[in-house]
């Protein structure tokens, strides 16, 4: 008897419960639609226009015709988007080997609370106020063979032809891209750091566990998902690096630093050809959606899990 | 009962967002230069750059004084980036009404495509506007025998420009055969200057030697037969022959160390020369005017020498012909209202080639497509260029549009790929013409 007096309320107050979370969440719903409305208009709406683009030709100023496959048959076959996809890959890898160690070493450096390393912090993050294209034009004319800053200094074996010679070109780009991008993942690792609780190092310390142990035991894997975010993001955005190239080098010497969204730019606006300019953009969007789903997937199945276990 | 709640608050959220959104949208759209001309009046877009930038700035403040109801508003660009941004506005309908141009094949794109006037008629009815310019720049305006620009500024060949300091220093005359280039670039090799100087990044620049040589070798005829899209143009032996030339060149060290990286847009390449790092250059003639100007006294003091392009042996090629650009040229967007259009014209008529900016040219060193200048030309301090420059243009047997205004964009953005490739030696002159050959018709 005193057991159903009691479920009665309980159950009305789960139904009422139920309610409130109902309409909490059809409240969140709405909030939502402005975003939902800015996705559609300008990522879902220009997206199904390069699809549609991609069967068309059209030189971006007279009418639109249909063109069937051509279009992808024909940038299928051109050599130029392999170089441009090989390219892009490079860039990727590299860029990601050089940008990772670098900017999580910093990131734990940063992390600490002395007063030195917050100046140093500082200085670390200025290229991050820079625009690529201003970055680009300052590095074109100090690495100007002949009127750059070898010259100024008086440093002959700096005064190579950087951005003349294929090779050198592309490393230069990497150098660059690395120059201008490490600040910013360097903050992402700061802040991860900032993140693992101090009781976990206390604890090792205890255990008799060295800074070196305690980076590879603790720092890292509590890193995990950090390292998950700066890769995806370096990987996702070194798909659409452009400007910074388009100014530095436009794709030259030759195609040698033509990468993806570079060629694209180049068939859309420079030679006319919208259609196959649209492919390109098709196999970027399709790239750029695996690769941010591999390293998702990466984080594995439990990436709402814990990693503070016992704590 | 609460799902069609739900969906009626989002519907109202989503109406009273929509205006908000649609407004921050148009927005961006509308800022735009091309719709700055409601109040009467015309746009204009034109290029940055001096000394061009003040005469046209200047030209445009006197007409508007004159003409309170036809006032032309004018926005200004740099060069590469006007190209891109030119096309884009006509494709979306966001054009100024006075379209800055070099004629030929991109105003081809834009006569198909019904965006820029048919001004045959007008000229028609303005014999006197018509008589005034030269004959030979109204060339690269027509598209079908109609015209859909008018011819302004001046004419542009392409001159080997030469430090005669250099020269008197290496006991040496400039060029008169390919011969005497190759043996030039072995003097200067030795005596550590750089025999030429290039802004090969800029990759239109690099495409001035092929046009030169091309026509020395096989004549003006090579080039038309491309331009008219005749099978297996390119593919001619004098086509094959220019690009070996151009790679023995490179071998030989001919152009300044790091020349890929550079460009023209920033006047590097011309620095070089008057700066006495390069011994030669080949460029357009208006980087007299730039040299004048940021060359301390280099010109001033009489060391810019000039010179014909050299005769190949064996060529077929008269060393009379010019290459460059005839004239720049102005449409009129045929989206522009009438009111625009007719302000337009006035502009064309009363406000553009005045006396005084004709003046303006002549005295930054350039040859305005007037006739009856000959006398301006002789009272200039600049007068043995000018003469030179203004012979050319009158003179030439043929005087060949740049190709990459001549062709199609498509193809002229081949062509540019192409031609720095060659430069660096990654593609065989067979390879080049074969790749080329591929471009015809499109």
């Amino acid at each position: 008897m005193s057991n159903a007096v009691s479920t009665a309320p309980r159950a009305t107050a789960r139904i009422k419960e139920s309610k409130q979370t109902e309409q909490r969440k059809a409240a969140l719903a709405w909030l939502t639609l402005p975003a939902l409305f800015f996705f559609l208009v300008f990522a879902v709406i220009p997206l199904v226009g390069v699809l549609i683009l991609s069967f068309t030709s059209w030189d971006g100023i007279g009418a639109i015709g249909a063109a069937g496959m051509d279009n992808w048959f024909s940038v299928l076959a051109d050599p130029g988007l392999y170089n441009a996809l090989g390219l892009t890959f490079l860039i990727m890898i590299v860029s990601w080997l050089v940008q990772t160690p670098i900017s999580l070493l910093l990131g734990v450096f940063t992390a600490g609370s002395q007063r030195y390393r917050a100046a140093l912090a500082v200085l670390y993050f200025l290229p991050l106020l820079l625009s690529s294209a201003a970055v680009a034009i300052a590095f074109k004319a100090l690495l100007d063979p002949n009127f750059g800053l070898a010259t100024g200094l008086g440093l002959p074996f700096l005064a190579q032809d950087w951005l003349g010679v294929p090779q050198l070109a592309l490393g230069l780009v990497i150098f660059v891209i690395a120059w201008q991008f490490v600040p910013f993942h360097t903050l992402i690792y700061q802040g991860g750091v900032r993140q693992i609780p101090k009781s976990l190092y206390e604890a090792a310390q205890i255990d008799g566990a060295g800074t070196i142990k305690q980076f590879f035991h603790i720092t890292l894997p509590q890193l995990k998902y950090t390292i998950i975010t700066s890769s995806t993001l370096m990987v996702v955005g070194s798909l659409t690096y452009f400007d910074l190239i388009f100014v530095l080098t436009g794709g030259g010497p030759g195609n040698s630093t033509r990468i993806l969204a570079l060629d694209m730019y180049l068939r859309g606006f420079r030679a006319n050809l919208m259609g196959p300019a649209s492919v390109i953009a098709v196999i970027l969007v399709v790239i750029g959606l695996v690769l941010a789903l591999f390293l998702q997937r990466l984080g594995g199945k439990d990436k709402q899990g814990s990693q503070l276990e016992g704590l | 009962m609460k799902q069609p709640q739900t969906s009626r608050r989002s519907f109202l959220a989503l109406a009273a967002l929509t205006p908000f959104a649609v407004a921050a949208t148009t927005a961006c759209g509308t800022s735009g230069p091309g719709a700055s001309s409601a109040n009467g009046g015309a746009s204009m877009w034109y290029l940055s750059g001096e000394p061009n930038q003040t005469t046209m700035q200047k030209a445009v403040d006197t007409f508007n004084s004159a003409n309170s109801a036809d006032k032309i508003s004018v926005t200004y660009f740099q060069n590469d980036a006007y190209k891109t941004k030119i096309k884009t506005a006509i494709g979306a309908n966001q054009a100024p009404t006075i379209i800055y141009g070099w004629g030929g094949g991109g105003l081809k794109t834009y006569a198909e495509a019904n965006q820029v006037e048919d001004l045959t008629s007008w000229f028609e009815q303005n014999p006197d506007l018509k008589n005034k310019f030269f004959p030979a720049s109204f060339g690269a305006a027509t598209i079908n025998g109609k015209i859909y620009a008018l011819p302004n500024q001046y004419v542009a060949p392409i001159v080997l420009f030469y430090n005669k300091e250099l020269f008197q220093k290496a006991g040496v005359q400039p060029p008169k055969t390919w011969e005497d280039i190759m043996s030039l670039v072995k003097t200067f090799n030795d005596m550590g200057v750089a025999p030429f100087s290039l802004g090969g990044q800029s990759r239109w620049t690099s495409m001035m030697w092929l046009e030169y040589l091309l026509d020395r070798i096989g004549g003006p005829e090579v080039f038309k037969a491309i331009f008219e899209g005749k099978p297996n143009a390119w593919m001619d032996p004098a086509v094959i022959e220019t690009g070996t030339k151009i790679q023995e060149l490179v071998s030989a060290d001919g152009f300044i160390k790091g020349f890929s990286s550079i460009t023209a847009d920033s006047q590097a390449d011309q620095a070089l020369l008057f700066s006495g790092k390069a011994a030669m250059m080949l460029h357009g003639s208006w980087t007299y005017g730039s040299m004048k100007k940021a060359g301390q006294n280099f010109v001033q003091d009489g060391k810019l020498g000039f010179a014909p392009f050299p005769t190949v042996a064996g060529g077929k090629g008269d060393p009379k012909n010019g290459v460059g650009n005839p004239a720049a040229y102005m449409s009129i967007s045929s989206k522009a209202s009438d009111k625009e259009k007719e302000s337009a014209k006035k502009f064309f008529k009363d406000g553009i080639l005045t006396e005084t900016v004709i003046d303006a040219y002549i005295n930054s060193g350039s040859v305005p497509i007037v006739n009856g200048i000959e006398d301006k030309l002789n009272t200039s301090e600049d007068k043995a260029f000018l003469n030179f420059v203004y012979d050319m243009a009158k003179n030439a047997p043929s005087f060949q549009q740049s190709w990459d205004q001549a062709l199609s964009p498509t193809a002229a953005e081949a062509l540019l790929n192409n031609i720095d490739q060659l430069f660096l030696k990654s593609i065989t002159p067979q390879q080049f013409a074969e790749n080329m050959n591929g471009t015809l018709g499109k």
